[in-house]
């Protein structure tokens, strides 16, 4: 790979930068708790949560952990977890 | 030297910022950014005036800010449009968040910068402060003596910056009011050799709305060091095509100020001065003087400060006893920004004892005598063996510190 001149590059790069990557805690969904009112979903800074069949789902992929999401949820249907735990 | 007669459209006694806005109209920039400031809003008001009267047809946008105007020529460069705009002192400062982004990304267009003193306190007179605090950019800087180098130096210099080995931003640096405003014989050459010798800008992308990019992506530390490297890189290049584009001026209108350098009874000489823009004038009658006398001194004058020559001064210095830097700016602290780069590039080369002056701040200036004055100091301190580490501020007044 050669790098492109002054950093020019094909639109839509923030798609192919994984920043899940940079993750050490991962939000996880209360589905008992949640009632997908898609508060998390608009202040979500990453465009990572979306509501689906009435639940918020979280995008692995992008999501960076910062946690304004667990903030937000006034039913506190999220919680962070370290990444990778089992209990999740 | 012959200038070419077919190229001269005029020979006139004309001030300094309506030849280059001239010269650059005759380019006919796609647009022109500007923000007024003294002693630079001459260049801009004749631009203005070229447009609104029809002679070109350049887009001509006034900016609420120099950020603003630089930041339209980063955005007209982009899209592979020739850009200019020329800036001074504070409005300069302004820019440089700018020009960093412009020669990190690669995208050249021209400033006139029209050297003018720093606030505080408020002055308007030329020195180098403002230009030299841009250094560390990316940005190509050629320093001229006179009109007619001014002239001649902004048409080279949208060659080079254009170039695709090149590819950054460039700055064409002139004294406020002693180049800006003073008023000399000088040539102007035709329109069509000016665009027969600078070409036609072919940027490597372009802005298409079928074809979208993404500029100033986030870089990690995997990749950061090789894109300043790139930089860094290519404003190296730039050396060698100011060398041959001063070249390729010459044969094409005869008119020729050196390249990277220019010098003047170096050959043999005991003492040279190194200077950077209209002292260099003022250097060659001290010298012409001092010839007379059968003193043995020379002028190697700096025309290109980035990219920085530093081995064609090591060439020229390698026979000298003494060698007198004469800095127009300073690094606080730290001493003559010149005179501290032709220490380092001297390093370790057994060369001549190094003497740097700052002098010339804020318009105070600088006569032949003063410039004899200097050189016979710096002899004395050369000849003693005490030749001081620290830049010595030229006529300081103590009794008002």
């Amino acid at each position: 790979m050669k790098l492109n001149l002054g950093g020019i590059t094909e639109a839509g790069r923030s798609l192919k930068n994984h920043t899940g990557t940079w993750r050490y805690k991962i939000p996880v969904i209360n589905k008992e708790k949640c009632t997908g009112c898609g508060v998390c979903e608009l202040f979500c800074p990453d465009s990572s949560i979306v509501i689906t069949g009435g639940l918020a789902s979280i995008d692995e992929t992008y999501c960076k952990g910062c946690g304004i999401c667990v903030r937000e949820c006034k039913l506190e249907a999220i919680k962070m977890q370290p990444e990778g735990e089992e209990s999740r | 030297m012959s200038v070419n007669q077919g190229s001269i459209k005029c020979r006139e006694i004309m001030q300094g910022s309506i030849a280059v806005a001239e010269t650059v109209g005759a380019l006919e920039p796609g647009v022109i950014g500007v923000y007024p400031i003294t002693p630079q809003t001459h260049i801009v008001e004749h631009l203005a005036r070229l447009v609104a009267n029809g002679n070109i047809n350049s887009k001509y946008i006034n900016a609420d800010s120099e950020f603003s105007a630089a930041s339209i020529l980063y955005g007209a460069s982009a899209a592979g449009v020739r850009s200019y705009s020329a800036s001074s002192s504070q409005g300069l400062l302004l820019m440089t968040e700018v020009i960093f982004n412009m020669a990190g990304t690669r995208l050249p267009a021209v400033f006139s910068a029209v050297n003018r003193s720093l606030s505080p306190p408020i002055n308007i007179q030329v020195d180098h402060q403002d230009t030299m605090t841009l250094r560390d950019s990316g940005l190509i800087q050629l320093y001229v003596e006179n009109i007619q180098e001014a002239v001649d130096t902004h048409i080279q210099i949208f060659r080079i910056a254009e170039d695709l080995d090149v590819l950054l931003p460039a700055m064409v640096c002139m004294d406020g009011w002693i180049i800006s405003h003073a008023y000399e014989p000088v040539t102007l050459w035709q329109e069509e050799a000016i665009r027969d010798f600078t070409g036609v800008f072919f940027p490597p992308y372009e802005v298409n709305p079928q074809k979208p990019l993404t500029y100033g992506a986030l870089t990690d530390d995997d990749k950061i060091t090789e894109f300043k490297y790139m930089v860094d890189a290519a404003l190296g290049r730039a050396e060698e095509k100011i060398i041959q584009v001063a070249g390729d001026f010459k044969k094409a209108f005869g008119s020729y100020h050196g390249d990277v350098v220019e010098t003047y009874y170096t050959e043999g000489a005991e003492t040279i001065i190194l200077a950077m823009g209209s002292i260099a004038g003022t250097i060659k009658v001290a010298i012409d003087q001092l010839r007379a006398e059968n003193k043995k001194v020379g002028l190697l004058k700096i025309r290109s400060f980035r990219p920085f020559p530093a081995s064609r001064i090591r060439e020229v210095l390698s026979g000298a006893k003494t060698a007198v830097v004469i800095d127009r700016s300073f690094s606080a602290s730290s001493g003559g920004i010149l005179g501290s780069e032709v220490k380092a590039a001297l390093y370790q080369q057994n060369g001549p004892f190094i003497i740097n002056y700052i002098a010339g701040i804020g318009g105070r200036e600088l006569y032949p005598h003063n410039i004899k004055e200097i050189i016979t100091e710096s002899e004395k301190l050369s000849a003693a063996g005490t030749v001081p580490d620290k830049a010595l501020f030229y006529n300081l007044n103590s009794a008002l510190i």
